[in-house]
């Protein structure tokens, strides 16, 4: 392709101690794509992100975001984690700004992007409330929008709705592609569930077991703005059929 | 994730009827104590008596400057104390060589009766307010220290996380994070050292000649005999003892009990 990609994976390598956890994981996405990573457990999918999130440095390898390396924490790149890890003295609004705070931004310019970010999440309302009053859906809404607060290029999101109930999971991934058809961000997430990465992905890739590696790729060529109704119930079965394929292939060979 | 916190109790009548029956309760069976035991005033004055006697001491002068003396040596020594213990106890938790370097002094200084300690301190810091404000810091310290410490060690690492994601300066991660995550163990502390600062205070006083109401004990019972005294003068440091930790209890219900 002659663009180049947003975020690249190169030859990313990392171990704790005597465990490998990634062995030279390599992938890219695109500006505007939807990346799904999956993969059985403790293939360092989320160890990847940590990475990606300049949280943890890899031991060798690199992940670049738009032609820079990331060496560190950066606000090109936003994570949200599993669980929405909110400042439960703080109110939504609080939590929701906090980034913007931490980057100086002043009270107006806050209080603008905050109206924005709350309608974007769909949080009006709740935005004097604190954390422990809200659902686990509602939590990881405002989680997601302190996120993007900061505009970030590449959205990394980390099973982000796996502690959530499947009817609320459900809302939420869809909510997930308004928000993507609206802000065009590049996400990457992290997820267990196949119809999960199906109804997010333009490509879902599929990790091998720990050492974590690229097993396979496969785009899902189902048109946007995706919905629930409209999904061609053969394209599902089909990539859901190869990604289970990769998956038990990856087992095999461990 | 949260969990759901009982509310703290209210004054409510309902609240208030049986604190004010089991008050009545002591007063009764203290009073028969002295009846039934035919007990002298100067070895125990009934209810009474010292009830009198304080509100006496209260109308003519005798507590009031006593109890200033007292009550400035409490918030000098208990503020000095607690920010000492915050600043040490946040030192302890984030470097694992001071906490092995610093801990064993820290625990034998505590272990040494600070009733032994207290004669020496007024010789190395004279008579005055500041000898007092010592000996009351120092009491109040430890247990201030290690809440903090406790606390700032129990933070969420999630939270941490999410600070440094955000690229968040050091000193924004302890006033936005730490500092409110331990604020409701670092309170405990503050609730045990504020009692401990009215023990100190009168510790202090106790080898001063000059005033507070560790010294006016030792006028009641050495020098003038009044034994009501005595007890009124225990009355007003055990009230002063109560409102010191109703304030804390009161700054922690503005400062945590929103959460």
């Amino acid at each position: 392709m002659s663009v180049p990609p947003i975020l690249a994976a190169r030859e990313v390598r990392v171990s704790f101690g005597s465990t490998v956890a990634l062995d030279g994981l390599s992938f890219e996405a695109r500006r505007a794509e939807v990346v799904a990573l999956i993969g059985p457990n403790g293939c360092g999918k989320s160890t990847f992100l940590r990475i990606a999130a300049g949280l943890l440095r890899p031991d060798d390898g690199e992940v670049i975001v738009d032609g820079a390396t990331v060496a560190g924490p950066d606000p090109r790149i936003g994570l949200v984690f599993q669980e929405p890890r909110l400042l439960p003295w703080r109110s939504v609004a609080d939590n929701v700004t906090w980034p913007l705070e931490l980057a100086g931004w002043d009270r107006p310019r806050r209080d603008a992007r905050l109206r924005e970010l709350i309608a974007l999440v769909g949080l009006e309302g709740a935005e004097r409330v604190r954390p422990s009053q809200l659902s686990g859906g509602m939590r990881q809404r405002a989680a997601l929008a302190r996120t993007l607060a900061l505009g970030p290029e590449v959205l990394l999101l980390d099973e982000p709705f796996s502690a959530l109930d499947a009817l609320t999971r459900e809302r939420l991934n869809l909510e997930l592609l308004r928000l993507h058809a609206d802000t065009g961000t590049t996400i990457v997430v992290v997820t267990h569930s196949i119809p999960e990465a199906i109804l997010l992905a333009d490509r879902v890739v599929v990790l091998t077991p720990r050492p974590g590696r690229v097993a396979a790729e496969i785009p899902i060529d189902a048109p946007r703005p995706r919905s629930l109704e409209r999904f061609d119930a053969a394209v599902v079965s089909d990539a859901a059929a190869e990604i289970r394929r990769h998956l038990e292939l990856g087992e095999a060979v461990a | 994730m949260i969990a759901a916190r009982p509310r703290p109790a209210r004054w409510t009548a309902d609240a208030v009827w049986p604190v004010a029956a089991a008050l009545v309760a002591f007063a009764i069976v203290w009073q028969l104590v002295v009846l039934v035991g035919r007990l002298p005033a100067f070895i125990l004055p009934g209810p009474a008596e010292v009830a009198a006697r304080f509100v006496g001491a209260w109308t003519d002068g005798t507590m009031w400057p006593h109890t200033l003396t007292t009550v400035s040596e409490v918030v000098l020594g208990f503020a000095a104390g607690s920010v000492a213990g915050v600043v040490v106890g946040y030192g302890l938790a984030r470097s694992g060589l001071l906490a092995r370097l610093a801990s064993p002094y820290l625990v034998a200084a505590q272990a040494v009766p600070i009733l032994a300690i207290a004669p020496l301190l007024s010789l190395w810091f004279g008579t005055g307010l500041l000898a007092k404000v010592v000996v009351c810091g120092l009491i109040v310290f430890f247990p201030v220290a290690v809440a903090t410490m406790v606390g700032v060690r129990e933070v969420d690492p999630g939270l941490l996380e999410v600070a440094r994601s955000l690229r968040a300066a050091r000193r924004r991660i302890l006033v936005d994070v730490e500092l409110p995550a331990a604020l409701p163990v670092l309170f405990g502390g503050l609730r045990v050292g504020v009692t401990l600062a009215v023990v100190g205070a009168i510790v202090g006083e106790w080898a001063g000649p000059d005033q507070g109401l560790g010294v006016l004990i030792n006028l009641a019972r050495g020098s003038l005999f009044d034994t009501p005294l005595l007890f009124a003068t225990l009355l007003t440091i055990a009230l002063l003892g109560i409102v010191c930790y109703g304030l804390v209890v009161l700054a922690e219900r503005r400062l945590v009990g929103l959460r």
